[in-house]
């Protein structure tokens, strides 16, 4: 849920949320199923090609597979030890062009969009008490709040450098949390003022 | 039309607010006083976020106590921090969030969103993470969010607190072409000069009430 949408004008953009989480689910489903390496490379380029395809350029592809780098090292590594090159390669391989794909998805996505379709995959549920509305509600306060919480601890550190307060997780947690939460409950009343919450 | 019949407010031991009536039709109205007098609680009994302790509070001729809904739905809020009102990743989602209950068509609402978003100058930032406006741009969008529902009456509460020069003068130019009755809540009191009307508050109580430029006088000399 990192990717944020990239606009553009591809036929990526163009195809509804479900083509995509479906065309995302196949080709996953394939990529376990590939086990040789030139029948990887082959789908290297595949993924490759969408990527220019969907124009949204080197650095948020790049953003997409970059949190992944130290664990995909470490898997390398370890499979290369345990199983030789070749299985490392491959099974390394597979877990970064799933990321990227899924990546992908998320870049070429609106987020409205994406709500629409999980509303739907919802909506069966509604009858077990379950709203499909707050379910996407909280995905995209989730997705929203994440820079939101991440500008709070910076500001959190700063204050404290400020006064030379030397790093202790208790003093930096507490003023973290408890301007989430004053966050949380201004959040609460803005939705409520939206008239979102009946 | 805003009504205020002897309202009270009690938060915990501490009387909030204290014996209020007012009747406001003026359309610019501004509300100042200190930290902690009640400014934010009298504005939040409007729109029915907060309700009397005793007394009633009527907008556009229904007591907010018996219709929050349906109130919360004329009277748009804007509040100090706009992360805090945005909800949505981007700056054209969040708008249209605001228009999902309405039942309108994709297209329709598209069309609404384009056209507040172009009106107040954020068309181009459309498909932007919401993340990565300014702090202005970001009230701006907040702003846009609340108007797309057309409210007649608005409510803000310190909304240029946060903001530079530049952009609380974006803000208050704003502020002068909206049609709608406005409740400004403000410590930027170059901001009501143009106002009709001016409320000080005092320790919950209204020390001052009338043009502008005599209510600030008293609540100059109240802080001196
Ligand atoms: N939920 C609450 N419980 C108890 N006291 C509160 C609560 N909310 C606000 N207050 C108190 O009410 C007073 C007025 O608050 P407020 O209306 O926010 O003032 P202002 O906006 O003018 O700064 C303050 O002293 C504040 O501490
Ligand atoms: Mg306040």
């Amino acid at each position: 849920m990192i990717g944020i949408y990239v606009p553009g004008d591809s036929l990526l953009h163009h195809l509804p949320a479900w083509a995509k989480v479906l065309g995302l689910v196949v080709s996953c489903t394939v990529l376990v199923l590939l086990g040789s390496l030139a029948a990887l490379a082959g789908f290297s380029a595949f993924v490759a090609i969408l990527y220019v395809v969907s124009g949204v350029g080197f650095t948020a592809a790049w953003a997409q597979i970059r949190p992944l780098r130290w664990f995909a090292l470490v898997l390398f590594v370890m499979q290369f030890v345990l199983m030789g090159l070749d299985t490392a390669v491959v099974s390394t391989l597979r877990i970064v062009l799933a990321v990227a794909l899924a990546g992908l998805v998320t870049l070429t996505t609106r987020f409205a969009d994406m709500m629409t379709f999980f509303e739907r995959c919802f909506g069966p549920l509604r009858g077990v008490g379950v709203d499909p509305f707050r379910v996407s509600l909280l995905l995209s306060l989730t997705v929203r709040s994440v820079p939101v919480i991440s500008a709070l601890a910076t500001r959190v550190r700063e204050a404290q450098r400020a006064r030379g307060v030397s790093w202790s997780m208790r003093a930096f947690a507490i003023p973290l949390v408890v301007s989430a939460l004053r966050h949380a409950d201004a959040l609460g009343e803005a939705l409520s003022a939206r008239g979102l919450d009946d | 039309m805003i009504e205020f019949t002897d309202v009270h407010v009690r938060l915990g031991r501490r009387d909030v607010l204290s014996g209020i009536t007012l009747s406001l039709t003026e359309r610019r109205v501004g509300v100042v006083g200190a930290n902690g007098s009640g400014k934010s609680t009298l504005a939040r009994l409007i729109n029915g976020l907060a309700m009397p302790t005793s007394g009633t509070v009527t907008v556009l001729g229904h007591d907010t106590r018996r219709h929050a809904a349906r109130i919360r739905r004329e009277v748009g809020f804007l509040f100090t921090d706009p992360d805090a009102q945005i909800v949505m990743p981007t700056v054209a989602e969040d708008v249209a969030f605001s228009l999902r209950r309405k039942g309108l068509s994709a297209a329709e609402v598209a069309d609404r969103v384009e056209q507040v978003l172009s009106r107040h100058g954020l068309a181009d930032h459309a498909d932007h993470p919401a993340h990565q406006l300014s702090g202005g741009q970001k009230q701006l969008l907040a702003l846009c969010s609340v108007l797309v529902l057309e409210p007649r009456i608005l409510i803000m509460d310190e909304p240029t607190t946060l903001l530079d020069l530049r952009h609380s003068r974006v803000v208050a130019e704003l502020l002068a072409e909206l049609p709608q009755q406005v409740v400004v809540v403000t410590h930027d009191l170059g901001l009501l000069d143009s106002f009709d009307r001016v409320l000080v508050l005092d320790e919950g109580r209204i020390v001052a009430d009338g043009l502008p430029s005599s209510a600030i006088d008293h609540y100059r000399k109240l802080m001196s």
